[in-house]
């Protein structure tokens, strides 16, 4: 039995890498939530519309890099963020002016509006691969390591490192910042009351001389800062590539629809949900329990639920049990 | 005779190919109220959402105050001195009573907070509840809710589409006592009502519509004693 040795092994192996991977999936699917909370249709192409954001903001780092500005121990990837959420920003206006709405004033369906954010997907991810190719790309500068394992295990005697990224803690605490700066102005400005007004009944909304087109092009702002912080922070963690954002639009989807689509709180809720369902399921537990269990008593398999290759049917298996039986997610959304 | 200040003379419509109101007159004095009342179908809520501007008109015309405002939309006729609260989704439900009121204010550029402590004066209860979801209220509060949104704007003209549906016989005493006073403050109000003997008592003018015309026009008290209406609209 060796307590302390088996929760450090889950706080490095589970629960750091599933706070940081949640706290990503969380921004991904407030955008998402909010798109739907006011444009009412899920927005597919929000996945491509992270990949096209960091993009971006790869961009802007490499320039800053070959000017020689850095953040110091902060990823340059940091400084280049607000390049890349105004980039992404007049993309998503511009594709809203051209593309959505049109069929937005054609009161188009809800499924229509989807399956039109499918084709804007397309194009957004021929557009990304078109200015920065599909191969992976690693971008993270700055301190790599607050704790690394080594220094851990001679610190603490343990025999289980315990290691701590700079990312990690960056993505945390910036998502942190992101959804503080978010509830704030729902809840406090005039313009974010106003979507929350336009969200809630669009037609009292416009009897109150709400501008329908204002709160719109705002919304697609805001999608766009969270989208590109989003995969910024994701591309920090992991790598840049632009496929991998595509297959984060399940867990994104999946993360919004059990918060329940439309509430930002049950978006940050599904995320973390998803995240730490994910990770600890496709985990195999044999270290923590070898450390648990009684003498002679250690598991011999990798008490591994799922391998990590099917990390996405653990979504896609929430999403279906959560629509079956609760589809307006655990904070009362909107029913899809 | 000085024109009344809310007219809407020979208004013709309806949604489709077919019309739903033929003709029909609606007036209203400052400080009137005026109630619509007669059978389901008879086009009571059209004939308000076309005062409204919801509704395309084929003939006549609606003047507010000397103007003629037939051509504009709802949104233009709010800033006219024109409020509405439609019979449903009259609230903003996830957010607070005292954001409601904020966002019916959304348009006013000056102090609105004086006018929100009036609101509050009218509907004590809505005082106590400020910071609740309107969501999360009864019927009754709701309505109370609704109505006190419409007042931000400070309108000239109230429009309320059956304000006590689906409140209790006391809660819709006590909204019709509430109308009463914003009346007095100089307010015309129109209204649409099912409960047609307690809306007419209230009534400085009624109209019963059928099949989207006037049949009677007159004060509420002559209505209410006249036999014929009595029979026909108010079940004996």
């Amino acid at each position: 039995m060796d307590i302390l040795n088996a929760f450090v092994a889950l706080l490095n192996y589970v629960m750091i890498p599933a706070t940081a991977y949640g706290a990503q999936l969380a921004l991904g699917a407030l955008g998402v939530t909010l798109v739907y909370g006011i444009l009412r249709f899920s927005n597919f192409a929000h996945g491509d519309t992270m990949a096209f954001g960091t993009a971006m903001v790869i961009l802007a780092t490499w320039g800053l890099q070959a000017l020689g500005v850095s953040a110091g121990p902060l990823p340059t990837a940091l400084l280049a963020l607000p390049l890349g959420i105004a980039a992404t920003a007049l993309l998503v206006l511009g594709t809203d002016r051209t593309v959505y709405r049109f069929y937005r004033r054609e009161k188009a369906a809800p499924v229509v509006m989807v399956m039109v954010s499918v084709g804007v997907m397309f194009v957004m991810n021929g557009l990304t691969r078109f200015v920065i190719g599909v191969d992976e790309i690693r971008f993270d500068d700055g301190v790599r390591f607050l704790i690394s394992a080594r220094e851990f295990k001679q610190a603490t005697g343990l025999s289980e490192g315990l290691a701590l990224r700079g990312t990690q803690v960056l993505t945390v605490v910036t998502a942190g910042l992101m959804v503080w700066a978010l509830f704030w102005f729902l809840n406090h400005t005039r313009t974010g009351k106003s979507m929350r007004a336009y969200s809630d009944n669009e037609d009292l909304a416009l009897l109150s001389g709400i501008d329908p087109e204002r709160v719109v092009a705002v919304t697609w702002i805001i999608a766009a800062a969270l989208a590109t912080t989003a995969g910024t922070l994701y591309g920090l963690d992991k790598a840049f590539k632009a496929f991998n954002y595509f297959h984060l639009l399940l867990p994104i989807f999946a993360a919004s629809i059990v918060g329940g689509l439309g509430n930002p709180l049950g978006a940050i809720a599904g995320g973390f949900l998803i995240a730490y369902s994910e990770v600890s399921i496709t985990y195999a537990f044999k270290k923590v329990l070898g450390y648990l269990a009684p003498e002679g008593w250690e598991p011999e398999g990798l008490v591994q639920l799922l391998s990590t290759e099917y990390k996405f049917a653990v979504s896609f298996a929430i999403l279906v049990v959560v629509l079956l039986f609760r589809p307006t997610g655990i904070f009362k959304g909107k029913s899809v | 005779m000085a024109e009344p200040y809310l007219l809407a003379e020979g208004m013709t419509g309806g949604y489709g190919a077919a019309d739903i109101l033929h003709g029909c007159t609606l007036k209203v004095e400052k400080g009137q109220i005026a109630v619509i009342v007669g059978p389901n179908g008879a086009g009571k809520s059209t004939a308000m959402k076309a005062v409204f501007g919801m509704l395309k008109l084929r003939g006549g015309h609606v003047r507010l105050g000397g103007r003629d405002i037939t051509r504009l939309s709802p949104q233009e006729r709010v800033a006219q001195g024109m409020a509405f609260v439609p019979q449903t989704h009259n609230v903003f439900p996830s957010m607070s009573v005292e954001e409601n009121l904020e966002m019916g204010a959304f348009l006013r550029q000056d102090d609105f907070r004086p006018t929100i402590e009036q609101v509050y004066d009218l509907f004590p209860v809505l005082r106590d509840k400020r910071n609740q979801p309107a969501g999360e209220l009864s019927g009754g509060q709701r309505q109370q809710v609704a109505v006190g949104r419409a007042l931000m704007t400070q309108p000239q003209l109230l429009m309320l589409d059956e304000p006590t549906a689906g409140v209790s016989p006391i809660v819709m005493d006590e909204l019709f006592d509430r109308i009463i006073e914003v009346a007095r403050t100089g307010i015309s109000i129109l209204m649409v009502e099912q409960n047609a003997r307690q809306a007419l008592e209230i009534a400085d003018i009624g109209y019963v519509l059928v099949q989207g015309a006037n049949r009677y026009t007159d004060t509420g008290a002559a209505l209410l004693a006249d036999p014929e209406v009595r029979r026909t609209f108010l079940g004996g």
